[in-house]
Protein backbone atom coordinates (compact mmCIF):
# COMPACT_ATOMS: atom_id res chain seq x y z
CA UNK A 1 0.00 0.00 0.00
CA UNK A 2 1.03 3.73 -0.41
CA UNK A 3 -0.47 7.03 -0.01
CA UNK A 4 -2.01 8.19 -3.58
CA UNK A 5 -2.43 12.59 -3.96
CA UNK A 6 -5.96 13.77 -4.24
CA UNK A 7 -7.12 16.51 -5.98
CA UNK A 8 -10.84 15.35 -5.79
CA UNK A 9 -12.70 18.98 -6.65
CA UNK A 10 -11.44 20.35 -10.83
CA UNK A 11 -13.68 22.61 -12.67
CA UNK A 12 -13.38 22.41 -17.01
CA UNK A 13 -14.05 24.58 -19.63
CA UNK A 14 -17.59 23.34 -18.95
CA UNK A 15 -18.31 25.30 -16.02
CA UNK A 16 -19.17 29.06 -16.97
CA UNK A 17 -16.62 30.08 -14.21
CA UNK A 18 -13.83 27.62 -15.34
CA UNK A 19 -10.87 29.21 -17.34
CA UNK A 20 -10.79 28.70 -21.03
CA UNK A 21 -6.98 27.06 -20.40
CA UNK A 22 -8.77 23.98 -18.57
CA UNK A 23 -8.81 21.82 -21.38
CA UNK A 24 -8.45 17.63 -21.02
CA UNK A 25 -5.02 17.95 -21.98
CA UNK A 26 -4.07 21.16 -19.50
CA UNK A 27 -5.75 19.78 -16.47
CA UNK A 28 -4.26 16.27 -16.80
CA UNK A 29 -0.52 17.80 -17.71
CA UNK A 30 -1.24 19.99 -14.68
CA UNK A 31 -2.25 17.17 -12.57
CA UNK A 32 1.07 14.58 -13.37
CA UNK A 33 3.11 18.21 -12.84
CA UNK A 34 1.65 18.05 -9.11
CA UNK A 35 1.86 14.77 -8.39
CA UNK A 36 -1.46 13.74 -8.09
CA UNK A 37 -2.56 10.54 -8.66
CA UNK A 38 -6.33 11.01 -8.42
CA UNK A 39 -8.07 13.59 -10.06
CA UNK A 40 -12.03 14.21 -8.92
CA UNK A 41 -13.71 16.01 -12.61
CA UNK A 42 -16.66 18.34 -10.71
CA UNK A 43 -18.19 20.92 -13.18
CA UNK A 44 -20.87 22.62 -12.07
CA UNK A 45 -23.82 20.56 -12.25
CA UNK A 46 -22.85 18.50 -15.43
CA UNK A 47 -20.87 15.42 -15.59
CA UNK A 48 -20.65 16.00 -19.47
CA UNK A 49 -16.63 16.56 -19.59
CA UNK A 50 -15.69 14.08 -16.64
CA UNK A 51 -16.01 10.66 -18.83
CA UNK A 52 -13.59 11.64 -21.62
CA UNK A 53 -11.01 13.14 -19.16
CA UNK A 54 -10.69 9.74 -17.46
CA UNK A 55 -10.38 7.76 -20.71
CA UNK A 56 -7.59 10.06 -21.04
CA UNK A 57 -6.00 9.73 -17.63
CA UNK A 58 -6.18 5.76 -17.61
CA UNK A 59 -3.97 5.66 -20.52
CA UNK A 60 -1.48 7.79 -18.55
CA UNK A 61 -1.70 6.61 -15.19
CA UNK A 62 -3.97 9.38 -13.70
CA UNK A 63 -7.52 8.02 -11.74
CA UNK A 64 -9.98 10.25 -12.55
CA UNK A 65 -13.41 10.33 -10.70
CA UNK A 66 -15.51 11.16 -13.03
CA UNK A 67 -19.08 13.27 -11.37
CA UNK A 68 -20.47 16.47 -10.58
CA UNK A 69 -20.50 20.08 -8.05
CA UNK A 70 -24.34 19.74 -7.69
CA UNK A 71 -26.04 22.92 -6.51
CA UNK A 72 -29.13 21.53 -4.02
CA UNK A 73 -32.03 23.57 -3.71
CA UNK A 74 -30.56 25.05 -0.90
CA UNK A 75 -27.83 26.23 -3.09
CA UNK A 76 -25.32 23.96 -1.48
CA UNK A 77 -22.69 22.70 -3.79
CA UNK A 78 -21.85 18.84 -3.05
CA UNK A 79 -19.44 17.19 -4.89
CA UNK A 80 -20.96 13.45 -6.44
CA UNK A 81 -18.87 11.38 -7.88
CA UNK A 82 -20.30 7.93 -10.07
CA UNK A 83 -18.16 5.04 -10.66
CA UNK A 84 -19.54 3.92 -14.11
CA UNK A 85 -20.35 5.25 -16.86
CA UNK A 86 -24.17 3.54 -16.97
CA UNK A 87 -24.29 5.78 -13.33
CA UNK A 88 -22.79 9.04 -14.95
CA UNK A 89 -25.04 8.80 -17.52
CA UNK A 90 -28.31 8.59 -15.41
CA UNK A 91 -27.14 10.67 -12.54
CA UNK A 92 -26.52 13.22 -15.74
CA UNK A 93 -30.18 12.87 -17.09
CA UNK A 94 -31.37 13.36 -13.23
CA UNK A 95 -29.51 16.35 -13.51
CA UNK A 96 -30.49 17.56 -16.73
CA UNK A 97 -34.92 17.13 -15.41
CA UNK A 98 -34.00 18.47 -12.39
CA UNK A 99 -32.00 21.52 -13.31
CA UNK A 100 -33.92 25.36 -12.79
CA UNK A 101 -33.46 26.11 -16.43
CA UNK A 102 -32.57 29.80 -17.61
CA UNK A 103 -30.75 30.41 -21.03
CA UNK A 104 -26.57 30.94 -19.99
CA UNK A 105 -25.19 34.50 -20.84
CA UNK A 106 -21.55 33.87 -22.09
CA UNK A 107 -20.62 37.12 -21.56
CA UNK A 108 -21.79 37.44 -17.98
CA UNK A 109 -21.26 34.02 -16.99
CA UNK A 110 -18.63 32.25 -19.11
CA UNK A 111 -18.78 30.10 -21.78
CA UNK A 112 -20.02 26.10 -21.16
CA UNK A 113 -18.40 23.69 -23.48
CA UNK A 114 -18.16 20.42 -24.01
CA UNK A 115 -14.92 19.46 -25.66
CA UNK A 116 -13.45 16.28 -27.06
CA UNK A 117 -9.96 15.20 -26.17
CA UNK A 118 -8.12 17.41 -28.83
CA UNK A 119 -9.84 20.22 -27.30
CA UNK A 120 -12.36 20.84 -30.10
CA UNK A 121 -15.77 22.21 -29.09
CA UNK A 122 -18.51 19.40 -29.52
CA UNK A 123 -21.23 20.82 -27.46
CA UNK A 124 -22.52 24.20 -26.22
CA UNK A 125 -24.94 23.86 -23.03
CA UNK A 126 -26.88 26.51 -23.60
CA UNK A 127 -28.98 26.90 -19.78
CA UNK A 128 -27.01 28.09 -17.11
CA UNK A 129 -25.19 25.08 -15.08
CA UNK A 130 -24.93 27.58 -12.12
CA UNK A 131 -28.42 27.33 -11.40
CA UNK A 132 -29.77 24.90 -8.45
CA UNK A 133 -31.68 21.53 -9.16
CA UNK A 134 -35.40 21.56 -7.61
CA UNK A 135 -34.01 18.57 -5.52
CA UNK A 136 -33.01 19.05 -1.31
CA UNK A 137 -29.65 17.82 -0.42
CA UNK A 138 -31.47 14.82 1.08
CA UNK A 139 -32.68 13.90 -2.50
CA UNK A 140 -29.40 14.01 -3.90
CA UNK A 141 -27.38 11.89 -1.50
CA UNK A 142 -30.34 9.44 -1.61
CA UNK A 143 -29.62 9.57 -5.72
CA UNK A 144 -25.89 9.50 -5.42
CA UNK A 145 -26.06 6.22 -3.25
CA UNK A 146 -28.69 4.88 -5.28
CA UNK A 147 -26.55 4.84 -8.07
CA UNK A 148 -23.73 3.52 -5.54
CA UNK A 149 -21.80 6.94 -5.86
CA UNK A 150 -19.45 9.10 -3.11
CA UNK A 151 -21.50 11.88 -1.81
CA UNK A 152 -18.85 14.82 -0.50
CA UNK A 153 -20.53 18.02 0.55
CA UNK A 154 -17.96 20.88 -0.88
CA UNK A 155 -16.23 23.19 1.10
CA UNK A 156 -18.77 22.70 4.36
CA UNK A 157 -16.87 26.12 5.78
CA UNK A 158 -17.38 28.40 3.07
CA UNK A 159 -19.11 31.38 4.06
CA UNK A 160 -21.62 30.84 0.60
CA UNK A 161 -22.95 27.90 -1.17
CA UNK A 162 -21.84 25.48 1.98
CA UNK A 163 -23.96 23.14 4.38
CA UNK A 164 -22.93 25.66 7.39
CA UNK A 165 -23.90 29.10 4.99
CA UNK A 166 -27.28 27.85 3.69
CA UNK A 167 -28.45 25.35 7.02
CA UNK A 168 -26.45 26.65 9.52
CA UNK A 169 -25.38 23.08 11.27
CA UNK A 170 -24.85 19.57 9.53
CA UNK A 171 -28.41 17.36 9.01
CA UNK A 172 -27.41 14.16 11.12
CA UNK A 173 -29.64 12.27 8.68
CA UNK A 174 -27.67 12.69 5.77
CA UNK A 175 -25.05 9.78 4.73
CA UNK A 176 -22.18 11.59 4.28
CA UNK A 177 -18.76 9.87 2.77
CA UNK A 178 -16.72 12.44 3.59
CA UNK A 179 -16.63 16.27 4.14
CA UNK A 180 -14.38 18.83 2.03
CA UNK A 181 -12.95 21.36 3.90
CA UNK A 182 -10.92 24.62 2.54
CA UNK A 183 -7.15 25.22 3.28
CA UNK A 184 -8.45 27.74 6.11
CA UNK A 185 -9.91 25.65 8.56
CA UNK A 186 -8.83 23.71 11.25
CA UNK A 187 -10.73 20.27 10.34
CA UNK A 188 -10.72 19.67 14.81
CA UNK A 189 -12.24 23.08 15.45
CA UNK A 190 -15.07 22.75 12.92
CA UNK A 191 -15.90 18.97 14.42
CA UNK A 192 -15.63 20.30 17.75
CA UNK A 193 -18.32 22.31 17.52
CA UNK A 194 -19.77 20.40 14.89
CA UNK A 195 -20.14 16.39 16.32
CA UNK A 196 -22.12 15.70 13.57
CA UNK A 197 -18.51 15.69 11.85
CA UNK A 198 -16.81 14.04 14.20
CA UNK A 199 -16.35 10.71 13.07
CA UNK A 200 -15.95 11.29 9.19
CA UNK A 201 -13.46 11.64 6.97
CA UNK A 202 -12.20 15.20 5.08
CA UNK A 203 -10.62 15.75 2.53
CA UNK A 204 -9.47 19.25 0.80
CA UNK A 205 -8.81 20.06 -2.30
CA UNK A 206 -7.89 23.16 -4.91
CA UNK A 207 -11.30 23.65 -6.34
CA UNK A 208 -9.48 24.72 -9.62
CA UNK A 209 -11.15 27.20 -11.64
CA UNK A 210 -8.29 28.28 -13.48
CA UNK A 211 -4.74 26.11 -14.45
CA UNK A 212 -2.14 27.00 -12.18
CA UNK A 213 -4.37 25.60 -8.98
CA UNK A 214 -5.20 22.30 -10.33
CA UNK A 215 -3.25 19.90 -7.54
CA UNK A 216 -2.02 22.86 -5.27
CA UNK A 217 -4.56 21.69 -2.42
CA UNK A 218 -4.46 17.59 -2.31
CA UNK A 219 -5.17 14.75 0.50
CA UNK A 220 -3.15 11.65 0.95
CA UNK A 221 -5.20 8.36 0.46
CA UNK A 222 -3.41 5.29 1.16
CA UNK A 223 -4.67 2.37 -0.81
CA UNK A 224 -3.51 -0.42 -1.97
CA UNK A 225 -3.63 -0.12 -5.90
CA UNK A 226 -5.36 3.11 -8.25
CA UNK A 227 -9.30 2.28 -8.07
CA UNK A 228 -12.90 3.99 -7.25
CA UNK A 229 -13.24 0.99 -5.02
CA UNK A 230 -9.94 1.90 -3.07
CA UNK A 231 -11.16 4.73 -2.25
CA UNK A 232 -13.81 4.05 -1.23
CA UNK A 233 -12.88 1.92 1.17
CA UNK A 234 -10.05 4.43 2.42
CA UNK A 235 -12.89 6.56 3.32
CA UNK A 236 -14.60 4.07 5.17
CA UNK A 237 -11.89 3.57 6.92
CA UNK A 238 -11.65 -0.11 6.04
CA UNK A 239 -8.80 -2.74 5.20
CA UNK A 240 -6.13 -0.28 6.30
CA UNK A 241 -7.47 1.91 3.71
CA UNK A 242 -7.32 4.96 4.96
CA UNK A 243 -7.40 9.27 4.41
CA UNK A 244 -3.98 10.56 5.70
CA UNK A 245 -3.30 14.05 6.44
CA UNK B 1 -50.36 41.45 17.60
CA UNK B 2 -50.88 38.12 18.07
CA UNK B 3 -50.30 35.32 15.53
CA UNK B 4 -53.71 34.18 14.68
CA UNK B 5 -54.64 37.81 14.11
CA UNK B 6 -51.81 37.91 11.59
CA UNK B 7 -52.61 34.63 10.16
CA UNK B 8 -55.97 36.12 9.19
CA UNK B 9 -55.11 39.56 7.81
CA UNK B 10 -52.14 38.09 6.05
CA UNK B 11 -54.22 35.35 4.11
CA UNK B 12 -51.89 32.73 5.56
CA UNK B 13 -52.10 29.16 5.15
CA UNK B 14 -51.71 27.11 8.50
CA UNK B 15 -49.57 24.05 8.01
CA UNK B 16 -49.07 23.09 11.37
CA UNK B 17 -51.01 25.10 14.35
CA UNK B 18 -49.83 24.12 18.03
CA UNK B 19 -50.54 26.35 21.19
CA UNK B 20 -48.33 29.24 19.27
CA UNK B 21 -50.86 30.56 17.44
CA UNK B 22 -52.20 32.65 20.96
CA UNK B 23 -48.85 34.12 20.87
CA UNK B 24 -47.26 38.03 20.35
CA UNK B 25 -45.50 38.36 17.32
CA UNK B 26 -42.79 40.77 17.95
CA UNK B 27 -41.67 41.55 14.07
CA UNK B 28 -40.40 39.30 11.30
CA UNK B 29 -37.02 38.21 9.27
CA UNK B 30 -36.58 37.25 6.18
CA UNK B 31 -33.80 34.92 5.17
CA UNK B 32 -32.72 31.88 3.56
CA UNK B 33 -29.28 31.64 4.66
CA UNK B 34 -30.15 29.44 8.07
CA UNK B 35 -26.56 30.87 9.50
CA UNK B 36 -28.08 34.48 8.92
CA UNK B 37 -30.99 33.36 10.76
CA UNK B 38 -29.33 31.66 13.61
CA UNK B 39 -27.30 35.07 14.25
CA UNK B 40 -29.64 37.86 13.68
CA UNK B 41 -33.01 37.27 14.14
CA UNK B 42 -35.11 37.59 17.69
CA UNK B 43 -37.28 35.55 19.87
CA UNK B 44 -41.17 36.07 18.82
CA UNK B 45 -39.97 37.23 15.25
CA UNK B 46 -42.19 35.13 12.15
CA UNK B 47 -39.15 34.07 10.04
CA UNK B 48 -39.80 34.17 6.10
CA UNK B 49 -38.42 32.09 4.12
CA UNK B 50 -38.58 29.43 1.11
CA UNK B 51 -36.38 27.36 2.46
CA UNK B 52 -37.78 24.08 3.93
CA UNK B 53 -35.22 21.81 4.86
CA UNK B 54 -35.59 20.10 8.28
CA UNK B 55 -32.99 22.01 9.56
CA UNK B 56 -35.30 24.92 9.52
CA UNK B 57 -37.40 23.46 12.50
CA UNK B 58 -34.66 23.29 13.92
CA UNK B 59 -32.98 26.84 13.46
CA UNK B 60 -36.79 28.43 14.28
CA UNK B 61 -37.07 26.30 17.80
CA UNK B 62 -33.52 27.63 18.85
CA UNK B 63 -34.56 31.28 18.04
CA UNK B 64 -37.83 30.97 19.34
CA UNK B 65 -39.85 32.06 16.54
CA UNK B 66 -43.79 32.98 16.90
CA UNK B 67 -43.71 30.81 13.58
CA UNK B 68 -42.06 29.93 10.47
CA UNK B 69 -43.73 31.08 7.01
CA UNK B 70 -42.61 29.71 3.96
CA UNK B 71 -43.12 32.12 0.42
CA UNK B 72 -43.66 31.29 -3.25
CA UNK B 73 -46.05 28.30 -2.99
CA UNK B 74 -42.99 26.16 -1.03
CA UNK B 75 -44.16 23.73 1.55
CA UNK B 76 -42.19 21.21 3.67
CA UNK B 77 -41.89 17.75 3.15
CA UNK B 78 -44.04 15.61 5.46
CA UNK B 79 -41.59 14.40 7.66
CA UNK B 80 -40.71 18.14 8.59
CA UNK B 81 -44.20 18.96 9.56
CA UNK B 82 -44.37 15.76 11.72
CA UNK B 83 -41.36 17.28 13.51
CA UNK B 84 -42.58 20.77 13.75
CA UNK B 85 -46.00 19.27 15.32
CA UNK B 86 -43.71 16.98 18.09
CA UNK B 87 -41.47 20.58 18.45
CA UNK B 88 -44.79 22.78 18.82
CA UNK B 89 -43.85 24.64 15.89
CA UNK B 90 -46.32 26.43 14.11
CA UNK B 91 -45.37 26.37 10.15
CA UNK B 92 -47.82 29.15 7.62
CA UNK B 93 -47.19 29.18 3.58
CA UNK B 94 -48.34 31.56 1.20
CA UNK B 95 -47.68 31.90 -2.32
CA UNK B 96 -47.01 35.44 -1.73
CA UNK B 97 -43.24 35.55 -2.68
CA UNK B 98 -40.82 37.06 0.35
CA UNK B 99 -40.55 40.77 -0.57
CA UNK B 100 -44.50 40.76 -0.44
CA UNK B 101 -45.28 39.10 1.99
CA UNK B 102 -42.42 40.59 4.38
CA UNK B 103 -44.29 44.01 3.27
CA UNK B 104 -47.89 43.24 4.45
CA UNK B 105 -46.71 42.01 7.49
CA UNK B 106 -44.27 45.24 8.37
CA UNK B 107 -47.61 46.83 7.72
CA UNK B 108 -50.00 44.73 9.92
CA UNK B 109 -46.92 45.21 12.89
CA UNK B 110 -47.61 48.70 12.37
CA UNK B 111 -43.92 48.97 12.01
Amino acid sequence: MRVYRADLHTHTVLSPCGDLEMSARNIIDAAHAKEIDILGITDHNSTLNSQMIKEMGEDEGLLVLTGAEVTTREEIHCLCFLENRDELEEFQAWIEDNITRIPNSPQRFGYQVVVDSEDNIIDEVEYLLIMSLSKTIDEVERKVHELNGLFIPAHVDRSVNSILSQLGFFPPGLKYDAVEVTPYTEFETLSKNHPVIGNLPYIRSSDSHFLHNVGKVSTGLLLNELSFSEIRMALAGEGGRKVVH
Amino acid sequence: MKLKELIESAGLEIITGGTGLDRDVTGGYTSDLLSDVMGNSREGQVWITMQTHMNVIAVATLKEHAAVIFVSGNRPAADVAEKAVAEDLTLLATNDEAFTISGKIYSLLGK
